[in-house]
């Protein structure tokens, strides 16, 4: 247990870095947007794809999406993305089911490992897409997580 | 058991009649078949596990399945055989002792010559016996060990966490112990626990802001020079499966990747012998046995499979032996080692049923047992009803227990339909035993016990039954949570386990008419996992409606008819319902 580290983090920020800069004033929320706008309001996965410049990713077992298989709480979904490829410039989410289904994007700058770790919300269970950026080519992979109403094990 | 002659004389023709005379004359004679509990010591590291005892403190009747159903690579594999199947599978003789333990065939009448099972007096004298052969054995409790009986409720598990110290439990790893809340496990764990030098590991639970470790992930110990380490496995969905509010800042899930990462530290820090002590349930076992490697045993429950033998998995490095030690106090698993040259050469597993007749009450213990439920006698032998007919849970789909709970949630409330969680744990009654509110609370007795009366469309309903249908038949084991398949009162039903989610119900009725999407039904319920839902507890629910009654008989049992399984299935038999 890092009590050390959690008091010292709780202490420091009550929000992330970002969302500070957001409120300061420092950033407008459209300017944090790695993709066009159009990607993130998309209502289905091939327009979304589209937006992103990824319509036709190609399957890549080089990206690992690290996610539960049945979700504890649909509102917090923690996924881990890491890209072996090399020249990784970005990674984008999907949760393929959502009303909007580009939940994410991150562009990452060289030399930067091609790893992003989030929490993203859930509607019911579909497909976690990630997307990756390398080298001007475009690669992708999912993982099913699955969004349940619980109750009744045991 | 009390009896005259002639009652003996009966149940030896009838013993002998159903192939149960071997074993049963002596049994009758509160003698153990030769040989019985006379298990030698093999090699020399040992460990003995009891597994989602359920909190019963006294010996009970706990009836195994006749309905167990495996899906994709699991049909007709271990654990998925009842009956004869099973016996088959392990050599066991039909009509003797063991049969008796470890299926439901001629339940009643082989339960009138073995007696009851389990129970923590006679359970004591058991692990004594077997640690007087076996100097340093480690005693593993697999969890679902504080919940399940009126005392544990009352006594906010405090009744079986003073048992489990008594009993000589080194290590532990909890489920339905987290439906106690967060605050009240970590003052067992650093109180009680930490005072009687118990270990409560789980490598799968980590705090939901940074992921670090809530218990210690495994612990090292020493057995005739021997390190050994054992790993701990939370229920993985604790979260989903029950409430999340009572555990709000853990996370648990399966987390192999930490398995394997745990397995290699311990084996870095120079243990030659590395097990598991999992709740995970036998099927995900199975497949994190074939994924995580270096692991010697997995030491299994949470599916309630009493099964005799290891089954050996392989994976990429070797060998893993996957067990399962049933519930109730029914069993204790003895694994015996024999470690040479840093490693495990061979082992001997033996799964022992408890005969209460059998076993000599531990008096100690059997005095604490006494002393714990003294203020609470009155309430707990209130009689209730007398059942004519023979009460049971277990199985995929509905018990005749069950039934009664619907039935009486659709009687009190007025409902067209109930539905009731398919909980694994809930002891048995024979015909014409009376029904306590002891014995209620063992089909009930939980923290979030409200029952509900909400209006449902059609479609609702359908989309929670495949819900949790698909959480008890996904073809992927990482995806099942345990439990059994909802029970449903007043809604008939086809069901096709093979299916996938969104098309495994079919065809459902109430009351002989099909049930319209959008038509609203009222529907009764219980156990809701959400926060804040307000309503009177099962238990005062169907008490009302068993003192009403007085006497349970014809319990008609609402069995959906199952497609798509075949004919000769070893996950079933004995179906009261219709198969195709």
């Amino acid at each position: 247990m890092n009590a050390l580290r959690r008091n010292v983090l709780k202490g420091a920020t009550g929000a992330g870095a970002v969302a500070v800069a957001v409120a300061a004033g420092l950033l407008k929320p459209t300017q944090v947007l790695a993709a066009p706008r159009s990607a993130f309001e998309a209502k289905n996965v091939a327009d979304a794809l589209s937006g992103l410049g990824a319509a036709g990713a190609a399957e890549s077992k080089d990206i690992t999406i690290k996610a539960p298989d049945i979700a504890e709480n649909g509102a917090v979904v923690p996924v881990e993305v890491t890209s072996a490829i090399a020249g990784t410039s970005s990674i984008a989410i999907l949760a393929e089911k959502n009303a909007t289904p580009l939940v994410a994007d991150f562009d990452l700058m060289g030399g930067t490992q091609g790893f992003i770790s989030t929490r993203i919300k859930m509607g019911q269970t579909a497909l976690v897409r990630a997307v990756v950026t390398a080298g001007g080519k475009n690669y992708t992979a999912t993982k099913e997580v699955k969004v349940t109403i619980g109750g009744c094990g045991g | 058991m009390h009896m005259n002659r002639r009652e003996f004389l009966q149940l030896l023709a009838v013993a002998a009649a159903s192939g149960m005379a071997l074993d049963s004359r002596s049994a009758l004679a509160g003698k153990a078949p030769a040989g019985f509990y006379d298990v030698p010591r093999h090699g020399n590291v040992s460990f003995l596990h009891f597994t989602d005892c359920h909190a019963q403190l006294l010996p009970v009747w706990f009836r195994e399945p006749n309905v167990n159903l495996g899906v994709g690579a699991a049909v007709g594999r271990v654990p998925h055989l009842v009956g004869q199947h099973l016996l088959k599978k392990f050599g066991i003789r039909p009509g003797s002792a063991e049969a008796h333990a470890f299926t439901y065939l001629d339940f009643t009448e082989a339960a009138k010559v073995y007696g009851k099972v389990g129970g923590f007096a006679h359970l004591k004298t058991l692990v004594d016996r077997m640690r007087a052969q076996r100097p340093g054995a480690l005693l593993l409790d697999g969890g679902d060990t504080w919940q399940g009986s009126a005392t544990s409720l009352w006594t906010d598990a405090q009744d079986m966490v003073d048992a489990c110290i008594k009993l000589g439990v080194n290590i532990m790893t909890p489920h339905w112990e987290a439906t106690f809340g967060a605050d009240r496990v970590m003052q067992i764990v650093n109180g009680d626990f930490a005072r009687a030098g118990v270990d409560f590991v789980a490598q799968n639970v980590v705090t939901n802001d940074f992921g670090d470790q809530v218990f210690k992930p495994y612990v090292m110990k020493e057995q005739n020079g021997v390190k050994i380490a054992v790993i701990g496995q939370a229920f993985p969905y604790t979260p989903i499966a029950n409430p999340r509010w009572m555990v709000p800042d853990w996370s648990f899930g399966i987390r192999d990747d930490g398995m394997q990462k745990w397995v290699d530290d311990a084996r870095a820090n120079g243990a030659q012998v590395v097990v598991v002590l999992s709740h995970n349930g036998m099927d995900v076992d199975l497949k994190m046995a074939s994924r995580v490697t270096g692991i010697d045993a997995i030491f299994g429950g949470h599916t309630h499979d009493g099964v005799p033998q290891p089954v050996q998995v392989k994976n990429a490095k070797g060998v893993t032996l996957v067990t399962n030690a049933g519930s109730n106090g029914k069993f204790l698993g003895v694994m015996d080692f024999d470690v040479r040259n840093k490693r495990v050469i061979s082992y001997k597993y033996r799964l022992l049923p408890v005969f209460s007749n059998l076993l000599p009450a531990d008096p100690d213990m059997a005095a604490f047992i006494q002393k714990v439920r003294a203020p609470y006698e009155a309430k707990l032998n209130e009689k209730l009803a007398v059942t004519d007919d023979f009460l049971y849970r277990r199985g995929n789909f509905n018990g005749t227990w069950d039934q009664v709970l619907v039935d009486a949630l659709m009687a009190v409330k007025g409902a067209d339909a109930a539905f009731s969680p398919g909980f694994r744990w809930g002891t048995t009654l024979l015909p014409g035993d009376p029904i306590t509110m002891e014995r209620l609370m063992d089909q009930t007795a939980i923290t979030y016990p409200e029952t509900t009366l909400n209006t449902m469309t059609g479609e609702t309903i359908k989309t929670i039954m495949e819900d949790v249908c698909d959480n008890l038949f996904n073809a992927d084991p990482y995806y099942q949570q345990g439990g059994d398949m909802v029970r449903v009162g007043g809604i008939e039903y086809t069901v096709n386990p093979n299916a996938t989610i969104g098309k495994r119900i079919t065809d459902m009725r109430i009351k002989g008419k099909p049930v319209e999407a959008d038509k609203t039904y009222k529907v009764a319920g219980w156990a809701p996992v959400g926060e804040g839902v307000e309503g009177e507890p099962i238990w005062d629910v169907v008490a009302a409606y068993l003192r009403d009654r007085k006497v349970i008989k014809g319990v008609k049992l609402n069995t959906p008819k199952i497609a798509g399984i075949g004919k000769s299935n070893p996950g079933i038999a004995d179906y009261s319902g219709e198969l195709s």
